[in-house]
């Protein structure tokens, strides 16, 4: 019941805000340049009208490029500790090869965050958990280190933390003991700005990444998976992932 | 004899016995009973100086933040009011040399340590305010999901009294 008066508070207040806008712009339209736009005011829950997705296009993605991966280790400040069996990492630039044209192509790889998130079904603590706005994140506060979810992640999406660490974001807390991954960056996502792997790809004009929501028919997202064929990796499992690829 | 040696203790801590390598630690604040406490970098409103009455938030301050985790974890409710990252920024100064979590000096710790109850936010939590790149992103307009630029939900007053004066006010 609450949750029904929660949306129509927010649709109201949505159109509220549209005619407000309109009248805003007739006075001064060099105004609403300024203004922060939000999608969601700070004080809503997220909803599952919304689906976050991401489309890579690996035809533009560059071999040897890792622009994604720089700005994601910057962002969440995954700092290694000269191990790269066990150091976290959230998004990493995988190399495949057709053994028999030799065709080699490069794609990033980060957690698919999966409308039917395997890691969230083998969860003993319930810390693994799908935002209703289809993002999926560890609840560091519950979760118990138990690893079960890396296993039983297709991706090899997640990383655990080892070591004890210092100097977090205040955005992104992170601590040993505990499991993580690619959060699709929803501290920017709830503020409405891109996530950093995707900023970093358009900013060096490589332009592989969309980010958007998938519920949209309108969004750039949407659009694209309309008009160009994609694929999702490991589609067998029926995972139904947010992040899909094109050219694979 | 047990009854006089207790009654010269009780005496004692009444008068604050205390050694020099002790009163060194404690600021000279007139009172020294409790802990050192880091005074906060502004005020949340002209009436009270943090976010509910101090006594309030001295007994339950836990209560706050844990509610605000889970909505903001589970919902991605951003409220600023009784967030951890806001408690930083103003009880924490943002200089070079501020103390960090495991002084005596640092606003949680000082309190956590008088009364010997161990946190462990901190282990995953920044303690201290961070400037980073994310600041002015938030800030701007750059970068945005929704390029079209949703409508914003609000225009208080605050915002109408910058379009006045800057659109009509200088003319």
């Amino acid at each position: 019941m609450s949750e029904e008066s929660n949306i129509d508070i927010y649709r109201r207040r949505f159109m509220g805000g549209t005619a407000t806008a309109a009248a805003g712009l007739a006075i001064a339209p060099g105004v609403m340049l300024t203004e922060v736009a939000r999608a969601r005011p700070a004080d809503q829950a997220v909803t599952s009208d919304v689906r976050w997705g991401m489309l890579i296009d690996t035809n533009k993605c560059n071999e040897g490029c890792n622009d994604c991966v720089t700005a994601c280790n910057e962002e969440h400040n995954l700092e290694g500790f000269g191990r790269p069996a066990t150091d976290a990492q959230w998004i990493r630039k995988v190399t495949l090869k057709d053994k028999q044209t030799g065709n080699v192509q490069t794609l990033p790889m980060l957690c698919q965050h999966c409308e039917h998130p395997p890691c969230v079904d083998v969860c003993p603590t319930g810390a693994s958990f799908k935002r209703e706005d289809g993002i999926v994140l560890v609840d560091k506060h519950i979760c118990i280190g138990c690893r079960y979810c890396m296993m039983a992640c297709p991706y090899k999406a997640r990383s655990f933390i080892h070591e004890q660490l210092q100097d977090q974001r205040p955005y992104s807390p992170r601590g040993k003991g505990t499991v993580e991954s690619c959060t699709f960056c929803v501290h920017r996502v709830d503020e409405d700005i891109l996530p950093a792997c995707v900023v970093a790809c358009t900013e060096e004009n490589h332009n592989a990444m969309t980010f958007g929501d998938m519920n949209d028919p309108d969004s750039k997202i949407s659009q694209q998976l309309k008009q160009h064929s994609s694929r999702q990796v490991r589609a067998d499992l029926e995972l139904n992932t947010g992040v899909r690829y094109r050219g694979i | 004899m047990i009854k006089y040696s207790l009654i010269t203790l009780l005496f004692s801590l009444l008068l604050g016995v205390y050694t020099p390598g002790m009163a060194a630690d404690v600021p000279s604040d007139e009172d020294t009973s409790g802990p050192f406490i880091p005074k906060a970098q502004r005020r949340f409103s002209e009436e009270q100086g943090c976010v509910e009455p101090t006594a309030e938030m001295r007994a339950n301050h836990m209560e706050y933040i844990l509610d605000q985790r889970d909505a903001t974890v589970h919902e991605g409710i951003r409220t600023r009011q009784y967030s951890l990252q806001e408690c930083i920024n103003c009880h924490v100064s943002d200089a070079e040399d501020a103390p960090r979590v495991d002084s005596e000096k640092h606003f949680c710790n000082s309190c956590h340590t008088y009364t010997a109850v161990s946190i462990d936010c901190f282990q995953c939590h920044a303690d201290r305010p961070v400037k980073s790149s994310f600041d002015s992103l938030s800030n701007s307009s750059k970068h945005r999901i929704n390029s079209a630029a949703l409508p914003p939900t609000t225009l208080d007053s605050e915002q109408l009294k910058v379009l006045s004066n800057e659109d009509f006010g200088n003319e």
